[in-house]
């Protein structure tokens, strides 16, 4: 394929790709250095019902000659940034209380860092482990028994994030149904959604299964391309079982472990869908929520672009940092394939 | 030898039996839980007893519910269903030869599919099993068959759909996704296709791009353009959110459509330029009719990105052009009473509906989709 054609035929693609994530990258970057708001003013104005009448204070966007709200919008440095890391108040919290985790997490960056890191670390192991756990098993089964099981397997993985954590919270409410299987097993009250603990470990259960069946389909079809030979070599060597999983099957399905580990990484950094589902932004925050929460219109009806901005960027900080390893990883192949 | 090494043993046999039990009922018991709860009335769909909560004894006194015979009537439909949809490239074909034309062949097998459907789920399984449940109220020895089992009610599934007019966010959703789908696709095979048949830097550098992109927090995308999409009139416009989740899909897109086009050899563009097709061409007329279970799986993927988004559609949509998933969230929180918390669980069964029977008819497509990104890429 010669040049001219293949620029005809990723152009739209790369336009696409340009246009609506390179650029608004930039525009973010931008943004995160200024501050944009709806001027308002404060109204009085008074209001009239039946039982006489009152004067209430209201915030009201001012417009301009053509009726448009006017705007500020103007540069404030690193005063966003600032406003979201809030370092005097983390120094004030380290001198008086040292430097307690728990008090540091009073402010909401640092709480969502913390959850946001802990979430992707811990649910990777077990999803790992998990989803070989189900590959092997699935492999050993009647070949008739496994259309079923692997549809039943896709399900969570398949479903809307929001609603399977839905499905989960209902099970867990005050009268669900789990909940009131373990009340009636440890004979006291529960209220699972109370305590910040016990939803944070809601969601990562929730995170588990959604992103198992991910890594039993990647692992099942590897499965199937380990060279039966070598098994069987290993077999007449004396190799038991665990042996044979630990010393042949692994280092075969090794880079596929790399990939799911991988693609896991990137998307459990993202975590979103599970504080909207569960309704846990009042105990949890993770990364990705502060900014949506920002961009959200607040009871005074303003969004803070700028601030949004800025966490964006934070955020964008630590999937670089998540890249880094692949990245070299990708350019030492290249290198190679040239030499 | 190859009996003896491949055979588990016996403890064994019951570990991996064991486990796969669990796994299926820890994987399928909330779902299907749901469904449960959306045909119950409240007082049933939360009772402290399981069994209250499957056989609804209070929905059963009030409002009725499923007997034997309906029972059958159900799995019967299912099942009929399932067979034809097995034996679709049989019909499919002999359509074809009515018609001639692949199109229309195709679109009318999906009306004959809508059509069964209808007729199985809104008649046979409704009016038919009824008569029949009539008639055999009246004779002695087979009463019991008419008698009702299950406790069912509709009334949420109709509270939802006509009352709270769920059917406007469901069209929503359904043209939000029709555009992404189509869109990522025309643009996404087009790329693919070009990155398959190359090896040049550009190719390369493109597809890295795609990969670091493919790491991006949606929310980073929203923030660049909220603003202006808000100062030029798009906020509430489905096109907007369309081509923010077409970008976002993008990169996966063309890695996978990519890895799907490696699979074709080279040498048929190569035959087909020699015959003298120009690159369009053979685009076009050799590779693409090769390539349709690439594109409909890479459209799954795609179809399950926008119809699962909650983020974009929540911050750039509100009110009447809201999709289904954010409308639901809206509903939720405002639920004061059990009713209104039963008719969410209603919403979010209807939700689910389509992913399971996608999920029962492409299970093939989805494996082999998941397992293409990784072992060729």
């Amino acid at each position: 394929m010669n040049k001219k054609t293949f620029l005809i035929f990723t152009m739209p693609s790369f336009m696409m790709m340009v246009f609506f994530i390179a650029i608004p990258l930039f525009l973010v970057f931008f943004q995160s250095f200024h501050f944009k708001q709806d001027i308002l003013e404060i109204v009085e104005r008074e209001k009239c019902d039946p039982f006489g009448c009152k004067t209430e204070t209201l915030k009201v966007p001012v417009l301009d000659e053509k009726g448009d709200r006017t705007k500020i919008n103007i540069w404030v440095g690193w005063e966003n940034y600032k406003n979201i890391l809030k370092f005097e108040e983390l120094n004030s919290i380290i001198k008086n209380n040292g430097y307690s985790w728990s008090a540091i997490q009073s402010i909401d960056f640092y709480q969502a860092l913390r959850f946001t890191i802990t979430f992707t670390f811990i649910t990777l192991p077990f999803v790992l482990f998990f989803g070989m756990c189900l590959a092997l098993c699935v492999n050993n089964l009647l070949n008739r028994l496994k259309g079923p099981v692997i549809f039943i397997t896709l399900l969570p993985f398949i479903i809307t994030p929001v609603i399977g954590s839905l499905s989960i919270k209902w099970l867990f409410i005050g009268d669900g149904i789990v909940t009131s299987l373990l009340e009636y097993i440890l004979e006291k009250d529960i209220a699972v959604f109370a305590k910040a603990w016990s939803i944070e470990l809601l969601v990562l259960f929730y995170r588990i299964w959604h992103t198992t069946p991910f890594a039993f389909v990647i692992f099942y079809a590897a499965l199937q391309t380990v060279d039966k030979d070598r098994i069987e070599a290993a077999f007449v060597d004396g190799a038991n079982r665990f042996q044979r999983l630990r010393y042949i099957v692994i280092p075969h399905i090794m880079p596929l472990i790399v990939f799911v580990t991988l693609i896991h990484l990137m998307d459990a950094y993202r975590v979103y869908d599970e504080i909207v589902g569960f309704g846990a932004e009042g105990f949890l925050n993770s990364l990705q929520w502060m900014t949506y929460d920002f961009l959200r219109l607040d009871d005074s009806g303003s969004r803070y672009i700028g601030r949004a901005s800025a966490t964006s960027m934070l955020t964008m900080i630590g999937i670089v940092i998540i890249l880094i390893p692949v990245l070299r990883r990708v350019f030492r192949e290249q290198k190679e394939k040239k030499n | 030898m190859e009996s003896k090494l491949f055979n588990l043993s016996l403890s064994l046999k019951v570990i991996v039996g064991i486990s796969i039990i669990l796994w299926s009922f820890i994987a399928l018991f909330p779902l299907l839980w749901v469904f449960i709860m959306s045909i119950k009335l409240p007082i049933d769909s939360f009772a402290a007893n399981p069994l209250n909560v499957i056989i609804g004894p209070n929905t059963l006194k009030q409002v009725g519910g499923l007997s034997f015979i309906n029972l059958i009537f159900l799995c019967f439909s299912i099942y009929i269903y399932y067979k034809f949809f097995k034996s679709r490239e049989h019909y499919f074909l002999k359509i074809n030869n009515l018609t001639n034309n692949k199109l229309i062949s195709f679109l009318l097998l999906v009306v004959v599919f809508i059509a069964l459907f209808l007729v199985l789920f809104l008649f046979f399984n409704t009016h038919i099993a009824n008569f029949l449940n009539n008639i055999f109220k009246y004779i002695p020895f087979l009463k019991i068959l008419s008698k009702p089992l299950i406790g069912f009610t509709t009334q949420h599934f109709i509270a939802v759909w006509s009352e709270n007019e769920f059917y406007i966010q469901f069209l929503n959703t359904a043209m939000v996704t029709l555009g992404v789908v189509t869109i990522s696709l025309t643009v996404g095979t087009l790329a693919g296709y070009a990155l398959s048949r190359s090896s040049s830097v550009i190719a390369f550098w493109l597809l890295v791009a795609a990969l670091v992109f493919r790491a991006l927090p949606h929310s980073v995308l929203v923030t660049g353009y909220l603003e202006l999409f808000i100062d030029y009139g798009l906020y509430g416009k489905k096109i907007a959110v369309i081509i923010l989740l077409v970008a976002i899909n993008q990169p996966f897109t063309i890695w996978m459509l990519r890895s799907f086009f490696m699979n074709i050899p080279q040498d048929l563009d190569e035959a087909a330029q020699i015959d003298g097709c120009n690159p369009f061409q053979a685009f076009w007329m050799v590779i693409m009719p090769l390539m349709w279970p690439g594109v409909i799986t890479t459209g799954l993927f795609s179809f399950l990105l926008a119809y699962n988004d909650y983020l974009v559609c929540a911050l750039l949509l509100d009110g009447q052009s809201q999709t289904m998933v954010p409308a639901i969230m809206q509903y939720f929180n405002m639920e004061t009473t059990m009713t209104d918390l039963v008719e969410s669980i209603a919403a979010a069964a209807s939700i689910t509906l389509p992913l399971f029977i996608l999920v029962m008819f492409f299970q093939k497509q989805i494996v082999s989709g998941l397992t293409q990104g990784s072992v060729k890429g």
